[in-house]
Formats: C-alpha cells, structure tokens, sequence
C-alpha cells in the first residue's frame, strides 16, 4: 500500500527525528550493600540530625545518593564519575566509615536528561533524606537540579570542570572553573610556544563559548596577541573539513580547542588526515582527557597539549596507589581522565568536612568546609575555598601513542575565581 | 610561497571538501533511500545499523591485532565486506520480526524503529561499554596526498568517494536495470496487483530491507575513518540521511543524488565564509523554504493517484 499523504510524513518524520536526541528514561535503583571490614567504635552523640530535613543518618549508617546519567548520551562521560565515587566510597567504607557510620549509596539515574535529573534529586532529598549527593556532569544537568538542592537544602559534589559564574551555598565544585584551566594554558602558550596568534574554536553551546570569551580576554588584554579565528559548530558535528582549511590559510601560532563528544572523534580524525598534525601545528585542548583519547585514538591526537589538573600518569604515590585501586576494582583497561578524580575527591572532602564539623547537618558541614586540606589526592594537595571551589594546580600533558599523556609543565596552586572581574 | 598560490591550494582542497561532503551524505543515504524511499519504511533505527557496521571494524580491528598482525594492513576491506552481510543479516532478522506486520501502517513504523534504535543502543552499550572506542586504522588510510605543493587531500575522503561511486552505481543499475529493481519498483507502487502478478512481495520486501541495511553497515565501516565509534554515534547521522533522503524526493535516487550534492556544496561553501553554526541554520532554512514551495522533494515520480 503507498502512502497516502508523503507530506504528512515528512512532517512525522521530522518531528521524530527532533525528538531523537533526548533519550532512554529508564531509571534504576540501586541500593548498594558496600563492603565491611573494620570495625568501629560507638558514634559520638553529638551526630543526631538536626535541620528542617531530617537526614538519614541513623547511629550505624548515613545514607548517600549518587546521581549520574548511567544510560543516555551522556552515559560515556559519566561512567568515570560512578566509579570513583564509589570507589572512594568503598574506601571510606573500609576505613571504618564517617564517625563511625558506614555510608550506604542510593544511586540513582539522570538518563541523560535534564528534568529527570531534577526529578530524582527530589526523591534522593525529600523521599530517601541523603544527607549529601555526589551527581551530575554537564552544566545543563547542575542548573536542573540547583533550585532543588536550594529549596531542600541538600548538599551536592559536582565533578565537572565548567564555565564558573556560579556559587551556591549547596554545592562544592571539586573540578576547576574557567579561569584556572584556561589563563594559565594560555599563558604557557604564549611562553613556551611562543605564540602569538590564536585560533579558538569550539562545540556550540554555553561551556566552549563562556570558556572561549574569558580565552579571548586573556590573550587580547594580558598577552597581547591576536585571536585570528573563533569558530563554533553544532554538537555532533562531524564534518570539519571546512574548519581545517580555515586553520591552514589562517596559520595561527596555536589553536584552542574546546570541541566535545562524538564531533571530537572526527575533528581529530580528520585534521590527521588533512596532513595537520603536531609536527606542524601546535594545538592545546581543554575538552579532552584520557577518556575521549580512548575513542579518538592516541595515534589521532599525538603530540597535541591538553590543559587539565589531573592527568592518569602523574607519578606522585597517591596517584600511583588510585590508579592501581582503580585498576583492581574495575580492570587492567580502565582509564581515569580528569573529571574521574574529581569525583573521587567528593566522597573524601565530605569525610573531612562531616569530621571536621562533629555533625552531619547540613549547615554546620557546609560551614566546616571552608579550608580543608586533602593531602591524599591523586592530583595532590588540595584545598577548599571559601567560595566552595578548589584551590588546584593546572598541569599540561602532551598526547602520547598509547592513549595517556606526559606531563611536561605544572603551574604554582591556582586560586579559583568563578566570577573573574575584567573576563565578562 | 607566496600568499596567491596558497589562497589556491586552499580552494582546491575546499572544493574536494564539498566533493567529499556530498560523498558522506550519499553514501549514508543510499540505504535509506531503499528503505523509506522505496518501501516506505520510517526507519529511524538506520543509524544504528550504521554502528553496527563501526562496531563490526572495531572488533575486527582487536582480532587482527591479537591474532593476525600481518592483517592489519588490509583487514579494512574485510571489514567493508563483512559489516555489509552482519548489518543485512541484523536487517533480515528485524524485518522478520517487526517490520513486515507494519507495511500497511507506514506511519507506526516509525515508532516501532524508534523503540528498536533505542533498544539497539543499550545492547551495544551493554557489549561494548559506554565509552567511544577507536578501530586501528590502517596507516594508509590515514594520512593525505599531496598532487601540488601545499595541497593536501585526505585518503579517507578519496576512500569514502570512491565507495559512494561503485555502491551508487551499483543500486542505480540494480532499481532500474535489472529484474530485481522491477520487482520493487512495482512491489512499492502497488503491493496487491504485484502480488497478482505473480511477484513473491514478501521476498522482494525482505531483501529490500536486508539490503538498504548492509548499505549502512558499509558506511558505518566506512565513516570510522572520519568519525566516532560508540553507541550513539549513528544518531549523530540520522537527522541528516533523512534531510538528503526527504529534500531529493524520497522515490528518486537522482533526486538523493542531487539533494546530497547540494546540501553539501551549500554547507561546505557558507561553512568556509560564514561560521559552522550559521552554515547549519542557513542549510536547514533553505531545505524548509524549498520543501514549503515543492512539498514532494526535488524529484518525484509522476504517478497517477
């Protein structure tokens, strides 16, 4: 039988097609008996929840959520992320818990999609009464779910480094903000590589674009350069050819690369096979870590920068001893990118805080955060700020064959600054 | 080199860009064009036959470097060949299963594929993981060849171009030249009086199917030498094989031909004058603007209604 109406079809199609970029919503509920070994002392009786919410603390276990996106687009980011945290969990855990509770995780999946991610911080805060939550990745899903935390007055740990220009009381940001994973790559730049003029390129939406403006400053203002491209495309692009020749009849000194998920395949992919490779042109990134080397392929991407705070190969003995936990608990395979030890650190400044505050409630651990020291992470010592970011280094790494990076430069500890004055 | 010759080298390999833009699309719309163009099928699970045919160069890709090294040079025409027949193969299956209930509701179809390319994407995030992976890639086919100083054109664009070309041709001759093309032809016209006829449509319709998806297989092994590999990376193509297929006419295989030619050439040229995002928006408004004033695509095949 033929179609009667090809017109209407069209229209279904298109409306399908639209529709085909939001995903799977299926949830699951994990709740996760995580393993003992030591046995600990009675809890101090100063821990009883207090508040306008009660916690689910209770004298032998203090109930956790975690909310990442386990299915979904987003699902290949956030992998990383549910497995440090409870990795670091399990940990703790082992260690003989926070005063003297052991912590039971309630995870729960964001599917990659915006209003389910606020959805289920409702039920990880009102039904299940978390007392903290370590969740989210993008920007967007941070933005979904903060009123929530707001009006409940949870207590969340996002991992993701990202644009700045926030700061709420109910959040800790344990990855970087703009301006300190981009000023100071820039300024080695300018130093090492001498240069001069600028390509910025980047995935269009609000993190390469608010990342590429404070870039733009920063060169113009401080360096005294010249950005002599600045380019955006859709996310999911996957022909770059006209970008490639854009960079060739423009010679900067440097291209900035700010280009995420499947497009990042393909614009590496496709500048090698243009000729355009680290022999001729230097190119630093922002939006790649050992996890999307992993799809792009070493042999893509070698010799190119990558500005991050944490990169897999760091030889300190506490990275050494998380890469090798890592490893056991998830495979010889497994790689750690950037944003993977960031959501480690969670679990742990939560510890410190709870410990530090006598209390699970949620003011006086928000109130007990400001400077605590870690000295065990992976990417080395870190500090909170009052402002709830991480003091942090930034360290550039030069893409190898096999997928990991060297770390060839280290900059002093970094003050986070997610409202730079001069960058807006 | 002075900056006139290099601004010309820099067009040469612009206008092979386009070219192998078009080429892209193409070679991605193919097996659409049977599948919704003739048998009006919505599939919207094409895209992930597409990764199937990624997925199947990466495995192929592993067990040539653990088991045959002496492989790892040519083992991508392997891949070429086998992505087609477990794509098609994966194709014959869904047809049996699913699709051939739902020919005479065209429209449910696109539901049904929906529901399958989201099932098709967990299973292979359940096998391969979430994370992308990344096929080894012959080293001839990653690098470029210079034909003038300062011109570079990459092999896997030549490579893509050069598929496109034999497969095009290949099921141009097949729908109008042979026997088999008849029969579908007249199977999608009308599916009683075929019947009639004598022509066995079930087999026609599920050879049809089968094949429109090895199609994809083969561009899916294809385009993991210019794209990603990873669970949803044949969403990332979807949206575009059904503008190219819908704009040309969706009956017509010059029509696919020349909607790819021009949604590409459009895109490759505003790209390089304009920015990548304004490219897309000027690229998708002309498609509406033209599908608003010719509703039926830019070729269509006159039948009596």
């Amino acid at each position: 039988m033929r179609m009667k109406s090809p017109r209407l079809v069209t229209v279904f199609a298109l409306v399908a097609l639209a529709g085909c970029s939001s995903s799977e919503a299926s949830a699951t509920s994990v709740s996760a008996a995580t393993s003992s070994t030591a046995e600990k002392a009675p809890p101090p009786p100063e821990a009883a929840p207090s508040g306008p919410r009660a916690l689910a603390v209770t004298e032998k276990e203090v109930t956790v959520g975690q909310l990442h996106s386990a299915t979904g687009t987003m699902a290949i980011s956030e992998t990383g992320s549910i497995q440090a945290e409870r990795l670091a969990i399990e940990q703790i855990n082992a260690q003989g818990g926070i005063l003297g509770r052991k912590i039971n995780i309630i995870q729960e999946d964001g599917a990659s999609d915006w209003p389910t991610f606020a959805e289920k911080s409702k039920k990880l805060l009102v039904s299940d009464r978390t007392a903290a939550v370590f969740g989210c990745w993008t920007s967007a899903s941070r933005k979904a779910v903060l009123p929530v935390f707001e009006k409940e007055q949870g207590l969340l740990y996002y991992p993701t480094f990202y644009e700045g220009l926030e700061q709420s009381k109910n959040v800790f940001y344990t990855g970087q903000e703009a301006t300190q994973q981009i000023l100071a790559g820039l300024d080695w730049l300018q130093k090492e590589k001498k240069a001069k003029t600028f390509f910025l390129i980047g995935s269009d939406y609000i993190w390469p674009r608010t990342s590429n403006k404070i870039a733009r400053k920063h060169i113009e203002n401080v360096l005294k350069g010249q950005v002599v491209g600045e380019e955006y495309y859709p996310l999911g692009h996957t022909q770059f050819g006209s970008l490639i020749n854009k960079i060739k009849l423009k010679k900067p000194d440097a291209v900035y690369a700010i280009i995420v998920g499947g497009s990042n395949v393909s614009f590496y992919k496709q500048l090698k096979a243009a000729g355009v490779t680290a022999q001729n042109q230097t190119l630093l990134t922002i939006s790649v870590t050992e996890d999307e080397l992993l799809g792009i392929g070493g042999e893509n991407m070698v010799g190119f920068y990558a500005a991050m705070k944490y990169f897999q190969s760091l030889k300190n003995e506490n990275n050494v001893a998380f890469v090798k936990a890592f490893k056991e608990k998830y495979g010889p395979n497994a790689v750690i990118g950037d944003v993977t030890q960031a959501a480690y650190l969670g679990p742990w400044l939560y510890k410190a805080a709870v410990e530090k505050a006598g209390s699970f409630d949620i003011d006086k651990v928000v109130a007990a955060s400001s400077d605590i020291e870690l000295k065990t992470a992976p990417e080395g010592y870190v500090k909170v700020h009052p402002n709830h970011h991480l003091w942090s280094k930034l360290r550039i790494g030069q893409a190898r064959l096999d997928g990991q990076f060297d770390v060839l430069y280290e900059s002093e500890l970094i003050e986070p600054n997610p409202f730079p004055k001069g960058y807006q | 080199m002075d900056s006139i010759s290099d601004f010309g080298a820099i067009l040469l390999m612009q206008g092979f860009n386009g070219l192998s833009n078009f080429c892209v699309l193409l070679l991605m719309a193919l097996g659409l064009a049977i599948i919704f163009g003739q048998m009006g099928v919505i599939n919207m699970a094409h895209g992930e036959f597409l990764t199937i045919g990624a997925y199947t160069t990466y495995v192929l890709s592993e067990i040539c470097q653990r088991y045959a090294p002496w492989l790892s040079d040519s083992y991508f025409v392997l891949a070429v060949v086998v992505s087609f027949f477990i794509a098609g193969a994966v194709g014959l299956v869904v047809e049996h299963l699913m699709i051939r209930k739902l020919y005479t509701r065209p429209l449910d179809t696109l539901l049904a594929t929906w529901g399958l390319s989201l099932i098709m994407q967990q299973v292979f995030r359940s096998i391969f993981g979430a994370r992308e992976v990344s096929a080894v890639l012959p080293a001839w086919l990653m690098g470029s060849v210079q034909p003038l100083p300062g011109v570079d054109i990459p092999i896997n664009g030549l490579l893509v171009m050069g598929l496109c070309l034999v497969l095009t041709s290949v099921i141009f001759f097949g729908l109008y030249r042979s026997r088999w093309g008849v029969r579908v032809r007249a199977t999608t016209q009308n599916r009683v009086m075929s019947r009639a006829t004598g022509i066995d449509t079930a087999h026609v319709d599920r050879l049809s199917f089968a094949l429109g998806c090895g199609l994809a297989g083969i561009a899916g092994a294809a385009f993991t030498t210019i794209g990603s590999t990873g669970p949803t990376s044949g969403t990332l193509y979807i949206v575009d094989t059904f503008l190219v297929v819908v704009f040309g006419g969706a009956q017509s295989l010059l029509g696919g031909i020349a909607s790819s030619f021009s949604i590409a050439q459009a895109q490759a040229t505003m790209e390089f004058f304009l920015s990548g995002s304004t490219a897309k928006v000027l690229t998708l408004s002309a498609v509406i603007l033209i599908l608003m004033l010719r509703p039926q695509g830019l070729f269509s095949i006159r039948a009596r209604s």
